[in-house]
């Protein structure tokens, strides 16, 4: 099996899920509305993994993200409260959003920095952030949410023709494929997670663009929470508990390496809709969100134990001799 | 050797992968109490047949004789069982398991309780084994805080353990300092002396000269020769590996030397070099010679940024270079080759191209847009340029060989243009081809005006290619000889020996 099959593979399982769909429920899961549905319940999780990818790729992992989402959201409504009152609207809304970005571009950098400065593994740094953030985000309003009535646009606005949301997750995947294939960046971010000592013999400032990594997390993770928040008209404390996982798993289906070096945005844009048309299928078929949970983790297990497999005959039968 | 015992007789071995014929008819006989050096290229078919041997890989054709039985391993552990034992280059041992834990691994006597081992047993039987041998080890030390010599000697431990009665060593002295190579030597000779066959993989010939009683040759796939070493000197065995007379093995030089290029000052560092003063001259390629442990790399590291200065000063074409980093040294065009080309040189799963142009892509003008178009074709140029063989720019690293992995480190620094190069060790675990390569690239280097220092451990080499050769000991810089007016023996003095003051 090549390297473009392996790619096929999750697209086919995607295909493959959304022709047994159409066939089992064609006059409800075959129609605009609904594909426009399962892209905008995409969105936040997309956008967040496109962070996470580039990080996997540097064999990293963010475990943060989830509580960093209702952080930013929570200091986002905060400040639209503060500008705008109770019932903020118009320009508080906007330096809101901004505010609430730049809160997540914020934490990333947080992150970054703790992980490079300290050389601590990401796995602890934000294992510790992951909590932290989310105590803020309880500690700011005392467990309660911020209301925010007027914060509709994110979620409702339509732009030719497709949701706000929608459109933003699209022009994100398209900037961060280009930026991991065509800019510096995207190239030491995959040497860097291929072996972090060659890149630093090669004279790649490892910290800086780790830093820079984490940070560019922040910020889409930013951006999603300003899209939750929208779609609650109200920031949640309790907002993306567990995404972390959700998202490192649609990461992995994608065809990532937790041991770096290697992952795709095409394959995490493949790897967020084959859950999100799994969880669709599994609501239009009736079937609970507990065996929805089931059946999602045995598709993580089998993608991975499939790509492996495919990888180890590629090795063991192109491989010859003297190696 | 027909009308004496026989150890091993492997008869007709053919090997084929897809469409590569990497065996053809392969005899091989290993006579019982020997040291047997089987030497070839590499992609000779070395590693394949011992693979064959240790059960890795089942031949298409042929058979296989232990002690005159016919055996047939379709695994592994079926050539343990027959008495094969493995040393890899790559050892393979639990490094938080002690010296006897590894020895008895997978085969633990059992302790009085169920589930429970006998370490009194595994200590007491492996002290008394390497006794036998007269190796000095401790049974109860962790196997991670052993050099890379006594590593070696718990695999033997292991194989004995097991009863082996053949011991295949692949390149065990590559990773050795000059010392731990000869006690390795003694510990082969003593297992020869127990009756051990011992097959023996190296590219260090002249280790082979003192150490094998036979010589086997592969190339291509096929047995070309195999001889007693009594009848055999190096150039015959090279002759047989290469298939043609390796002239002019070290290439001379047309281009003179030109003025002082490079100049160190005082250079100490927080890493154990001591007050280091040399300077390079253009085109002059200064040899670096020294035990491991002498702070040769150490040099290397602190000249590069890696390794922070406590005093001393690098001039580059009479500027004062400031260099903190390896960012700082790169853009100030010094090149660093690494000893070790795995762990500190190439992102192994990542494109040939990619691997070539890392420090590169400002000097190539993408410093913000990478068009691979022009980067495959930029990476191409070079790697005809000094005949890298690959697939093409965009096939993994650990797709090529280790000489083709070497060279994609130097074509790297080739695109550098660098003025002052740093080669570490450049020829360890290549081939006598991709060496005579290498030599000749560092003339090719040297003959456009680039100061060259030039780290080895192989004094041969040194000798062969440095106009100068510089001696370390323990930090410090303790000789500057010419290679004409010494000898190998008073650099290994130099090199080994406390000064009486």
């Amino acid at each position: 099996m090549n390297k473009l099959a392996r790619q096929l593979l999750p697209f086919g399982s995607l295909i493959l899920i959304i022709c047994i769909l159409s066939a089992l429920r064609p006059d409800t899961f075959l129609t605009v509305d609904n594909f426009l549905n399962v892209l905008r319940r995409s969105s936040v999780n997309g956008i967040i993994a496109v962070g996470m990818t580039a990080v996997i790729i540097s064999a990293g992992i963010d475990l943060s993200v989830g509580s960093m989402m209702a952080l930013s959201g929570m200091v986002g409504a905060w400040v639209m409260i503060v500008v705008g009152g109770t019932n903020p609207e118009g320009t508080a809304l906007v330096a809101g959003t901004l505010v609430g970005i730049m809160t997540g571009l914020a934490c990333g950098c947080l992150n970054g920095v703790l992980i490079t400065k300290l050389k601590l593994p990401p796995f602890i740094v934000t294992l510790g952030t992951m909590s932290s953030f989310r105590g803020i985000s309880y500690v700011m309003n005392a467990g309660k949410p911020y209301n925010i009535p007027h914060y509709k646009y994110l979620n409702e606005g339509v732009v030719l023709g497709l949701p706000i949301s929608v459109l933003i997750f699209a022009v994100i995947i398209i900037l961060a494929g280009l930026v991991l294939k065509y800019t510096r960046l995207g190239r030491y971010t995959y040497a860097i997670g291929s072996n972090r000592e060659a890149a630093f013999h090669a004279g790649v400032n490892v910290d800086a663009y780790l830093i820079r990594i984490y940070a560019l997390t922040g910020l889409v993770v930013g951006i999603a929470a300003m899209i939750t928040t929208s779609r609650a008209v109200s920031a949640q404390p309790t907002a993306g508990v567990t995404l972390e996982l959700d998202i490192i798993a649609a990461v992995v289906i994608g065809g990532a390496s937790l041991s770096g070096g290697r992952g795709t945005i095409i394959g995490t844009l493949i790897g967020t809709l084959l859950i999100s048309f799994l969880r669709n299928g599994c609501t239009l078929l009736d079937i609970s969100t507990n065996v929805q949970l089931i059946v999602i983790g045995a598709i993580i297990i089998a993608a991975v134990a499939v790509d492996q497999l495919a990888r180890s005959r590629a090795t063991a039968g192109g491989g010859g001799p003297n190696k | 050797m027909s009308d004496q015992a026989i150890a091993l007789c492997m008869r007709g071995i053919s090997k084929h992968f897809g469409p590569v014929r990497a065996l053809s008819d392969v005899r091989f006989t290993v006579r019982p109490g020997t040291v047997h050096a089987l030497v070839g290229e590499n992609g000779a078919g070395k590693s394949t047949l011992m693979k064959i041997l240790a059960g890795v890989y089942q031949p298409d054709s042929g058979s296989i004789e232990i002690n005159g039985k016919p055996q047939k391993f379709s695994n592994p552990a079926q050539a343990l069982t027959a008495g094969i034992s493995m040393i890899y280059q790559e050892l393979d041992l639990a490094e938080h398991l002690t010296v006897a834990e590894n020895v008895f691994l997978g085969m633990e006597p059992p302790g009085r309780l169920p589930f429970t081992t006998n370490h009194k047993t595994m200590i007491v039987q492996t002290a008394e084994l390497a006794q036998r041998l007269n190796f000095r080890i401790n049974p109860t030390v962790a196997v991670e805080e052993l050099a890379t010599g006594d590593c070696q000697i718990v695999e033997i431990l292991k194989a004995l353990m097991r009863r082996a009665s053949i011991i295949v060593m692949d390149e065990p002295t590559s990773s050795l300092s000059e010392n731990e190579a000869v006690t390795l030597f003694n510990v082969v000779k003593a297992l020869r002396n127990q009756g051990l066959s011992v097959i023996y993989i190296s590219h260090r010939l002249e280790e082979i000269v003192g150490l094998a009683d036979d010589v086997s040759v592969l190339r291509d796939g096929r047995m070309v020769h195999s001889e007693t070493m009594a009848k055999l000197d190096i150039p015959t065995i090279v002759h047989h590996m290469v298939g043609r007379e390796l002239t002019d093995f070290f290439p001379a030089r047309t281009v003179g030397i030109g003025d002082t290029r490079v100049r160190i000052n005082n250079l100490s560092s927080e890493n154990g070099v001591q007050d280091i003063s040399f300077t390079i001259r253009e085109g002059e390629i200064v040899g670096m010679a020294g035990l491991v442990g002498a702070g040769r790399t150490q040099i290397a590291r602190a000249l590069f940024g890696i390794d922070r200065k406590t005093s001393g000063a690098i001039e580059l074409d009479r500027c004062r270079l400031e260099i903190h980093s390896p960012t700082d040294a790169i853009s100030n065009h010094i090149a660093y080759l690494t000893e070790d080309r795995k762990r500190t040189g190439l992102c192994l799963e990542l494109p040939c191209s990619w691997n070539v142009t890392l420090p590169n892509l400002i000097a190539i003008g993408m410093r913000n847009i990478i068009r691979p178009g022009r980067e495959s074709k930029i990476v191409s140029g070079i790697a005809e340029r000094i005949s890298i063989k690959w697939l093409g720019p965009q096939s993994p690293v650990d797709s090529l060989s280790g000489g083709n992995q070497q060279k994609v480190l130097i074509a790297r620094w080739l695109l550098a243009e660098s003025k002052f190069m740093i080669f570490d060790e450049p020829t360890r675990g290549i081939d006598v081809g991709a060496k005579k390569e290498v030599y000749g690239l560092l003339n090719e280097l040297a003959e456009e005006g680039k100061a060259i220092l030039f780290i080895s451990s192989e004094l041969p080499e040194l000798f062969g290619i440095a106009d100068r050769i510089l001696v370390m000991r323990r930090g410090r810089l303790v000789g500057d000889v010419d290679p004409a007016e010494t000898t190998q023996e008073d650099v290994m003095h130099l090199a080994a020996v406390e000064t009486v003051s």
